[in-house]
């Protein structure tokens, strides 16, 4: 390799560095100076102390949470079944799973609410359990795209079809090789979509603001319209979380250990 | 009754009939294999006794129990695969134990039959370890103890050793011969590879377009192949134009020779006889004498092969090397023999 083709290298490298990293560090910077002429971490004393901040975050990670069980049960399942014995209805699952990303959440959120309102025949929206069902139901369908993109990332890492055989030749029924045999040698997968499902519900604005329950999303919106720096701090903590996810999707395939190659 | 009763089966998929009336009874105990070219249907009649198709017509009986429409997981059929098919999660010892775990067995048994397993392939000291630590071979070795870990009443072994180095292949093929001797189990082996169906097998079926073409024993098969395909698909072989003569004999160039018993064709008819290398011999003294040029020599170690046109045909002859006797040279001239018992007559 050229010095010049390095040096290259080396300048588009730290451009695009610098391109997503000092809009971060300005708003960092930013966020440290609740306290006039110094910096501080005053904006994030106010927001981790704010009664409201801890509800709405600990609301959001058990909607995520619910959110993650239900995607589990329901993409792992279909990717593994279309995967095996419907190989040529996949096209039509991806474009099925691809829709969230073209139907903008408002468009769902209100076909929900118009077929189960408190007139309709199953009236979800009736009551605070039924409007959180609705809501972990919408954050599903908006984490859909990334569930099942990695889970059957996943599924085509292994050999479905023999592995299901080997398991059904030694007494295994249908169960038995998706909880003990497909699920754990998809579970890298199903984590990285797991916790991509993690960020978006933390983030999630349009559900759970016209359905009006107190997640995270909704706070962070009210934060941002009324105070100067806690904002800012609010962001900068979204950040961790989304990058923390990140970490967690790394951490996890390293100490995947049968998942390693034979060297 | 046979043990394992396969009868009258039929498999098509949409418009394509890839198994066509095929029937087998295979004995307690017995290893058969099933040999073929790819597309026979060989694969096809073993994943209908696995369970993982279900036939369009026939049955499949294993001692008596007619199992055509059980599940695979009810069917107590063991079986390995070209892909070795371990559970990339589980270590070799869960691998091994997984059937047992499936049937509930109790944990100390489980341990016990694993031990008693990895012995018996070979790696007792294998049992921590991960499949993707285990080279191709050993892989195979697990599977094999997976498969017979829950006392299976049928072993199935789908072309086991196609994904091996040719070396391992031959060790672990005696291995696998071994192990189902010493257990008794009744095990059926698909391969295309004739030398490994041949060498160990008690009976081989010779598949084609979904039929079975010929059954019997490796001898058999291979010193009296009935048809054609099997001919040319068992070991290499010459074929001979002939014209019938009266009374079970068949007129080859200026020689005129008594068929194997049994074969009256009519008289002027034309006849292909078939001829195995090795009974094929350079010199004269035997029935048929032709002369021949040698248009190639292939030395093979312990056996040469020496091919020769005689009669504007094509020949191929297998020879013992001896270090006092050099083979002959490309170009020479020379003479072919051979009996007229050694001569396999086709029917078409």
């Amino acid at each position: 390799m050229s010095l010049w083709t390095r040096i290259t290298g080396w300048m588009v490298l730290l451009f695009g560095l610098g391109y997503f990293l000092l809009p971060l560090l300005g708003l960092f910077e930013f966020s440290l100076k609740a306290r006039r002429g110094v910096y501080s971490l005053d904006a994030y004393a106010k927001v981790i102390g704010d009664p409201e901040f801890q509800a709405t975050f600990a609301y959001s990670v058990m909607m995520a949470l619910v959110t993650i069980i239900i995607g589990v049960l329901i993409v792992v399942p279909t990717a593994f079944w279309v995967r095996l014995k419907m190989p040529w209805a996949r096209p039509y699952v991806e474009f099925i799973t691809l829709l969230p990303l073209v139907i903008p959440a408002i468009v769902i959120v209100f076909g929900y609410i118009r077929l189960y309102n408190t007139s309709s025949f199953l009236p979800l929206t009736g009551t605070i359990l039924g409007t959180n069902i609705l809501l972990a139901m919408g954050y599903t369908v908006l984490a859909l795209p990334y569930m099942y993109r990695a889970v059957d990332t996943g599924l085509r890492t292994i050999d479905v079809g023999t592995l299901t055989e080997a398991a059904q030749s030694l007494g295994a029924g249908w169960f038995t090789i998706l909880g003990k045999i497909i699920l754990p040698n998809v579970l890298v997968a199903v984590l990285s979509g797991a916790f991509l499902t993690f960020a978006i519900v933390i983030g999630e604005f349009t559900l759970a603001a016209l359905l009006d329950r107190p997640a995270f999303g909704p706070y962070l919106q009210r934060i941002g319209a009324n105070k100067p720096y806690e904002p800012f701090a609010l962001s900068v903590i979204a950040f961790g979380i989304t990058w923390a996810c990140m970490g967690l999707i790394q951490l996890v395939t390293r100490f995947s250990k049968h998942t390693k190659a034979a060297s | 009754m046979a043990f394992l009763d396969l009868s009258h089966l039929e498999k098509s998929f949409g418009n394509n009939r890839v198994v066509k009336d095929f029937s087998l009874p295979v004995e307690k105990g017995e290893f058969v294999s099933f040999l073929g070219p790819s597309g026979c249907g060989k694969t096809t009649v073993l994943r209908m006794v696995a369970g993982f198709e279900t036939p369009t017509a026939g049955k499949i009986l294993i001692d008596g129990q007619d199992v055509t429409n059980l599940r695979p997981n009810q069917r107590n059929i063991g079986m390995v695969f070209q892909a070795y098919a371990l559970f990339p999660n589980l270590t070799v010892a869960q691998n091994v134990g997984f059937g047992l775990k499936v049937a509930g067995v109790a944990r100390a048994e489980i341990d016990k039959r694993v031990t008693e397993m990895l012995r018996l392939i070979g790696l007792p000291d294998k049992g921590p370890s991960y499949p993707f630590q285990l080279s191709g071979g050993q892989q195979q070795r697990v599977a094999l103890a997976r498969a017979l870990a829950p006392r299976p009443r049928v072993l199935l072994l789908d072309e086991p050793l196609s994904a091996l180095d040719a070396k391992i292949r031959v060790s672990l093929r005696a291995e696998i011969r071994e192990i189902q001797r010493e257990l008794g189990i009744t095990t059926v082996f698909v391969t295309h590879d004739q030398e490994e169906a041949l060498s160990i097998s008690d009976r081989i079926v010779v598949m084609n377009g979904g039929i079975a073409d010929q059954v019997g024993t490796p001898f058999e098969i291979y010193n009296r192949p009935t048809t054609r395909f099997v001919a040319g698909f068992v070991g290499t072989l010459n074929l001979i134009e002939a014209v019938a003569g009266p009374t079970g004999t068949a007129k080859i160039g200026d020689a005129t020779v008594l068929l194997p018993e049994g074969h009256n064709q009519a008289p002027g008819g034309k006849l292909t006889l078939a001829l195995r290398p090795e009974g094929l011999h350079l010199g004269h003294g035997r029935d048929v004498v032709l002369p021949a040029t040698v248009t190639g020599v292939e030395f093979m170690g312990s056996v040469i092969r020496v091919d020769l046109t005689a009669m504007g045909t094509k020949f191929s002859l297998d020879t013992f090397n001896r270090p006092d006797a050099p083979p002959p040279k490309a170009g020479d001239e020379t003479q072919v023999t051979f009996a007229a018992r050694d001569l396999i007559v086709l029917a078409d």
